[in-house]
């Protein structure tokens, strides 16, 4: 056998020998929706007739997008997600006040582990390889039929590994490593495929840093991004993973369709630039004068990112042009920013804080941007238009550059405001 | 699933998102027809005010990046388009394009703005009437025709569940 992670996952749920191209019904381990993706699943759901229940232990239901309820529409959708998880009781459901964004919730909330297959309406739902999973993510209409169901058809993808050896400078992180892979490869550099991650690098950053990286991947097309589980993921899971799982490796002799190689050493902070994530400029090039600056969502909202943003911001104030929006990514992160006394760094500086939401990602909320305005932020996707109108520009950076650029009032690399240590 | 269409044709570029399709703020919805009313709103907004039904889109590569927002596949139905072309599809929006019936045919060719094309895709096979040069395309996987064939992944898992 000489099986990459996702194939032998495949090949554990199949019961049976899988190869790359070959399309496979499986079964799944959870299946996730989003107050915006879940509506339209619960109506295909129900198209479907009295007779057929959901599995309801393998569904998750997490409002992010659009709560609390911006207006009536998107309280309607709210409302259908409550109602869903009312009639079929099903118990995994976040309400407001008790979650955050979907990604970091399945996470910390233990339906995340190792070997486990899981789908979700949501494009980033490919963060989860960060745990060893073999994670993606998928359209409404399908999520109805993995309720039904609890399986649904994959194309077993080919694989890339990338190895990346070596130590980060100071100020580079998780963010910079997957805005340099995707600026080399291009937005498609992955399409349809699984990435997996190897070397020095991936083996000593934090967990949160590898989240970012396997949340990313989709911006360079693929279908999951995979890091081989270790005693960081183990560590993490221990008291909060349900049930057991099963670490999943690749075989020592594993082939890969290509492999990428990088050097840690060679990176530096990197900004992409509208209106493509591959559209990157190391930041010390970028310069350019910035009216928003975004800390937050499941690329970025992490403890550890608001850890890095607020040692930057000790004891100085956002530009006086820049107004500073930060947003952790669950309750759990804002507990622990609050009792750490990071608000209290946050506030000083003049950041605004929000509760645990999508926030600005995607422009359909709080922090939307006017004609002409630009925001650096810790998001994941800068198309055109993402963040408000489709004049305005997003441009896509770490915690440590969005902090550092917000009091600088343009987009700089983190080294050119000296931190406290 | 028609097996044969006749339609005018809208060129797009390479790396069309689903942002553009459909943007966030109307994802308050699953309806096709109220969707198709802001498709390509930000990018195009001529096109929901003249997109006939019948109408086919021609993109390049990675057409449907980004979201996983099946309301993208939607807005194009509701907008009537029958079927979509590409040199590469983004896997969600495939997957989507399959499972709701909306051929997402993988084919490079030139096409201008208005260009009628005759797409048939049991042959595999487009013609562009309007220049008359003609392409050929790699059929479906077979697991994706067994659906569009039945008319859309509910009705599989449909048959799959009362079986």
């Amino acid at each position: 056998m000489r099986q990459t992670i996702a194939e032998r996952i495949f090949t554990k749920k199949c019961g049976k020998i899988v190869v790359p191209g070959e399309i496979v019904e499986a079964d799944v381990d959870y299946v996730m929706v989003n107050d915006i993706t879940g509506l339209p699943a619960f109506e295909e759901f129900e198209k479907l007739g009295k007779k057929i229940k959901p599995i309801a232990n393998k569904i998750v239901l997490i409002p992010d997008h659009y709560v609390p309820n911006k207006d009536v529409p998107s309280a309607k959708q709210a409302f259908a997600m409550r109602e869903f998880a009312r009639k079929y009781s099903i118990k995994n459901y976040f309400e407001v006040g008790r979650g955050g964004i979907c990604h970091q919730i399945m996470i910390e909330s233990g339906f995340v582990a190792p070997g486990r297959l899981i789908v979700g309406a949501d494009s980033h739902t490919c963060t989860y390889g960060a745990l060893g999973a073999f994670a993606t993510g998928i359209g409404s209409t399908e999520a109805a039929g993995v309720f039904a169901m609890g399986k649904l058809w994959f194309k077993v993808p080919e694989s890339q590994k990338v190895i990346i050896e070596g130590n980060l400078k100071e100020y580079v992180c998780g963010k910079d490593i997957i805005l340099n892979i995707i600026g080399d490869i291009g937005v498609d550099g992955a399409i349809y495929k699984s990435m997996e991650f190897y070397g020095s690098t991936i083996k000593n950053l934090p967990l949160s840093d590898r989240i970012t990286i396997s949340n990313m991947c989709i911006e360079a097309g693929a279908k999951t991004g995979i890091i081989p589980p270790d005693e960081k993921v183990f560590n993490y899971l221990s008291g909060r993973v349900r049930g057991g799982y099963d670490p999943i490796l690749a075989d020592a002799d594993a082939t890969y369709l290509e492999n990428f190689h990088y050097a840690a050493k060679d990176m530096v902070p990197m900004v992409a630039k509208p209106y493509l994530p591959s559209n990157v400029i190391p930041a010390s090039e970028c310069g350019v004068e910035i009216d928003q600056a975004y800390l937050g969502s499941c690329t970025n909202g992490r403890i550890e990112d608001l850890r890095t943003a607020a040692r930057i911001l000790k004891g100085r104030k956002v530009h006086q042009n820049v107004r500073l929006i930060v947003v952790p990514a669950s309750k759990d992160v804002y507990a622990r920013a609050m009792r750490e006394g990071i608000f209290e760094i946050f506030l000083e500086s003049d950041a605004f804080i929000s509760g645990p939401t999508c926030g600005a990602c995607l422009g359909g909320y709080m922090g939307v941007l006017a004609p002409g305005e630009k925001c650096v932020s810790t998001t994941n996707r800068n198309f055109l238009g993402r963040m408000g109108d489709a004049k305005s520009e997003v441009y896509l950076a770490s915690p440590a550059t969005v902090a550092a650029s917000a009091i600088e009032g343009r987009i700089v690399d983190p080294s050119e405001v000296k931190h406290e240590k | 699933m028609k097996n044969k269409m006749k339609g005018r044709a809208w060129r797009f570029k390479d790396n069309v998102d689903t942002d553009q399709v459909i943007p966030a703020e109307y994802l308050i919805t699953g309806d096709p027809k109220e969707l198709s009313k802001h498709v390509f709103e930000k990018v195009r907004p001529d096109f929901a005010g003249s997109v006939k039904v019948g109408d086919m889109i021609v993109g390049g590569k990675n057409f449907g990046c980004g979201s996983s927002r099946e309301h993208a596949v939607r807005a194009l139905m509701g907008a009537g388009i029958s079927c979509v072309i590409a040199e590469s599809f983004a896997r969600i929006f495939y997957r989507n394009s399959i499972n709701l019936c909306l051929p997402p045919v993988e084919c490079t060719m030139e096409v201008k703005n208005g260009d009628l094309l005759d797409v048939d895709l049991v042959e595999g096979r487009i013609q562009n009437l309007t220049d008359g040069r003609l392409y050929s395309f790699r059929q479906f996987p077979s697991f994706a025709i067994l659906i569009m064939q039945r008319g859309g992944l509910m009705r599989y898992v449909e048959d799959s569940c009362t079986e």
